[in-house]
Parts: C-alpha cells; sequence; structure tokens
C-alpha cells in the first residue's frame, strides 16, 4: 500500500514527460497578465522582417523553413499557420517562446533578448 | 642532454587526426545556428536544443612563471537529450613545451532542468564523470586547492582522477542581461575529500532587439561577459586558504550560419593562480544532427 503513492508519483511524471507534442495544453498555463500583454513592437515594419531572420536561425530546423511544421515517427513539429497560432494573442506567443514547453521538446527562449522574441511574435503574427 | 620523457606521445597524434574528421563532418552537415552560452566556465541554464549536437574545442594556453607554457584543448560534443536535459562529452588533450602532447582523459556530463518554467532564478543539476590523469590541464573548472604548481611538474599519467563533480546553476534572465552562479563539489572516487568550488557570470548581446538585415557584424552578434571563478579549499579545510581564482572578460561573437568564436584573457587574482591565461573556442551546432543522418 506504501508503494501506491510512488507509483502513482512515477506514472504521473512519465504521463508528464510523454505527453503528445503540440497539443495546445501550453495555452491553459499562460497567466492572464501574461496572456493580455501587447506587443510593443506591433507597429514596427522591420519587426517581421528581422523576426524571419531569428526564425531561421532558430526554429526553421524544427518547424520547417516556411513553417509549415515537421512530422516523423518521433517527432511532431506544429505547423505555425495553423489557427492555433492566429488565434493566440501575442502575449500567449510571447509566454511560449519566453518558457517553451519543455515536456513536448519546445525549448525556452529566454536567452534571446525580449525585443527579439517580441520581433519573433510580430512574425509568427504575420504569417498568412 | 633532454630530460627523458615520461610519458609516451602517441595520443597526440591521434587527436590531431580526429579533430578534423570531426570539424569536417560537421562542415559536411552544414551547421545553422549558433552556440548559446557566453562563458567558458560557469554554466547558465541554457540547454542544449533538442536533437541538436554543438561541437566545439575550448583551448587554454598560458606560460605559468616557472613551468613550461601549455596548450590544453577539451573536444566537447553536447547533445540535446530534451528540452530539459543536456548531455557533453569532453576529450581532453594537451601539449607542454619541451615535454609532450597527450590525451588526458574524457569527462561526461549531464545537464538536467527540474523546473520546466522560467523564473527569476532558474536551478539546473549539474552531474559529471571524469576520468582523466594528473597530466589534464584543460582547466575546465578549478577546485579545492587547485593551484598554478600542479602545473609545475612534468607530464605524466600514472596518476589516475576518477573523479564525480555536481554543480548547483542558478542562472536569470534579466533585461537582455544573463546572471549566473556555479557552486561546485567534487569527489575524487578514491579515498579523498570533497573539494569546492564556484564560478559566476555575467553577460550582455551588444544589441537587443535584431536589424532587420543580414549582417555579420551586427552589434546582436556579438555578446560581451565577465566571469569569475575559483576554489573554495575541502571538506576539512574549506576557505580561501591556499586556493586560486581567476577574472576576466569574454568576448563572443555568434556568425550566422557560422561557428561562433569566443576568446577571454583570464587573469589570476592571486599567487597561486596563473598570472595569465588565453582561453578562447570554436564551436558548431548541427541542427537536429540525427535526422540529417538519417537523410530526412
Amino acid at each position: 500500500m506504501r508503494r501506491l503513492p510512488l507509483a502513482l508519483l512515477l506514472f504521473a511524471l512519465a504521463g508528464t514527460l510523454y505527453a503528445g507534442p503540440g497539443n495546445g495544453e501550453w495555452l491553459r498555463k499562460v497567466p492572464a497578465k501574461d496572456r493580455n500583454r501587447a506587443n510593443p513592437l506591433a507597429s514596427d515594419p522591420d519587426a517581421p522582417i528581422a523576426g524571419a531572420k531569428i526564425f531561421a536561425a532558430h526554429c526553421a530546423a524544427c518547424h520547417g523553413a516556411q513553417a509549415e511544421g515537421k512530422t516523423d515517427a518521433k517527432h511532431s513539429r506544429p505547423n505555425l499557420h495553423s489557427d492555433r497560432v492566429k488565434q493566440a494573442t501575442p502575449g500567449e506567443l510571447f509566454w511560449l517562446l519566453t518558457n517553451g514547453s519543455l515536456n513536448n521538446g519546445m525549448p525556452s527562449w529566454s536567452r534571446l533578448p525580449a525585443p527579439q522574441r517580441w520581433q519573433l511574435v510580430t512574425f509568427l503574427k504575420s504569417l498568412p | 642532454m633532454p630530460p627523458p620523457q615520461t610519458s609516451v606521445p602517441l595520443a597526440g597524434p591521434r587527436i590531431a587526426a580526429i579533430f578534423p574528421c570531426v570539424i569536417a563532418l560537421a562542415l559536411l552537415l552544414c551547421s545553422r545556428t549558433y552556440a548559446q552560452e557566453n562563458y567558458f566556465v560557469t554554466y547558465s541554464h541554457e540547454m542544449e536544443e533538442p536533437g541538436n549536437l554543438e561541437i566545439a574545442a575550448k583551448n587554454v594556453t598560458g606560460s605559468p612563471k616557472s613551468g613550461n607554457a601549455f596548450f590544453a584543448t577539451a573536444l566537447e560534443l553536447e547533445y540535446g537529450v530534451k528540452a530539459w536535459w543536456t548531455t557533453e562529452l569532453y576529450l581532453d588533450g594537451q601539449t607542454t613545451t619541451d615535454q609532450s602532447t597527450l590525451f588526458t582523459g574524457f569527462r561526461w556530463e549531464n545537464r538536467v532542468r527540474p523546473l520546466l518554467r522560467e523564473h527569476w532564478i532558474n536551478p539546473v543539476l549539474y552531474f559529471e564523470f571524469e576520468n582523466i590523469n594528473g597530466a589534464d590541464k584543460a582547466l575546465l573548472e578549478v577546485v579545492g586547492h587547485d593551484a598554478r604548481a600542479d602545473f609545475l611538474g612534468r607530464n605524466h599519467r600514472s596518476e589516475k582522477k576518477r573523479e564525480a563533480e555536481f554543480k548547483l546553476i542558478l542562472s536569470s534572465n534579466f533585461k537582455g542581461w544573463n546572471v549566473s552562479e556555479n557552486i561546485i563539489a567534487e569527489k575524487n572516487l578514491s579515498n579523498a575529500p570533497w573539494e569546492f568550488g564556484y564560478a559566476l557570470g555575467a553577460s550582455r548581446a551588444l544589441a537587443l532587439a535584431a536589424s532587420a538585415k543580414s549582417c555579420r557584424f551586427c552589434r546582436e552578434n556579438f555578446a560581451l561577459a565577465a566571469e569569475m571563478y575559483g576554489g573554495l579549499g575541502e571538506r576539512h579545510s574549506f576557505g580561501l586558504h591556499d586556493t586560486s581564482h581567476y577574472a576576466g572578460p569574454v568576448l563572443t561573437w555568434n556568425i550566422p550560419n557560422g561557428p561562433s568564436l569566443r576568446l577571454s584573457p583570464n587573469f589570476g587574482l592571486n599567487s597561486n593562480s596563473h598570472g595569465f591565461l588565453m582561453r578562447f573556442m570554436v564551436s558548431y551546432e548541427i541542427d537536429q544532427v540525427l535526422s540529417k543522418l538519417r537523410g530526412r
């Protein structure tokens, strides 16, 4: 009986580690104050161009050069032209870039300075 | 008459043969992104992206007072297993003037992020196993009573060091700055006391926003850092007595679609330290290396 909590803990941990990729679970974790943050570079005409450059350097390897996503036997990297990305607020995308979704293979990009993460958000929001 | 060699200088040519092959593999696979950290000794909470492989040569050269000049290289292979778990293999070698060139051992380290979100202070747990010998001069960390005097003897591989090393890495990103603190505990697996050390670093990119044009010399491709590290004695003699300490600036240039170059002059802060060390590093990061090897 004593082993039951340990077994439950291990089960929960395993579930966490092998959570399905790209399931949008992260959206529920975004705090309200982050969700409502405005993009300070939304009206900067250079921001989507600079964001595309950052995307090519850091994101394209997983998400595809055209942000079309990549799927293979082991991984499913989301298509960033999806409705989920289109409907996400800039604050939610910024939160995801900052925190990552480490269980699902999305690294934290907090090492990029905040203006670069906002440039990325602007680029993602400019995708058709 | 030259003094007799105390080691067989066979491993050096082997390293010399392996190293170009590794670099050629990196170029063949076409590096795309650049390396992450802006320090030589200090670790931050930045992890390797999952599936990416970073190949780096961390070099240090010095000329200890009353000793022979040396050049040590640690060939680093860093792989992102998960977004929260990075593993690294180091192959160490060194050459010492008027002595020999030799392979000095390997290190295998793992870094794990226990907290999966960003916080003001982000902890990372670090575990390393080292199998090196007494001739190792890579100076990837300074612990215990490590001192310049350790570098004055002749190269010899008879002293085996099988050591376990643990680090608590604390790291924060704030307004474009990274501030990292490492607390180090190392134990020779034979009967030896725990040794302690520290490393501190602060870094910042020269520009926080990316420019809209493609450029190699844009300020956002450069980062400037300062780091300080040293020993904190042993379990039975904890403190600064008979320890060595270093500090210095670090300049990193992340060349877009190319390697990262890093340079750091280090200055010894007391009489136990080397007066001056020059560190430099070249690194390539290969995106999604296994997918590329599978031809996808």
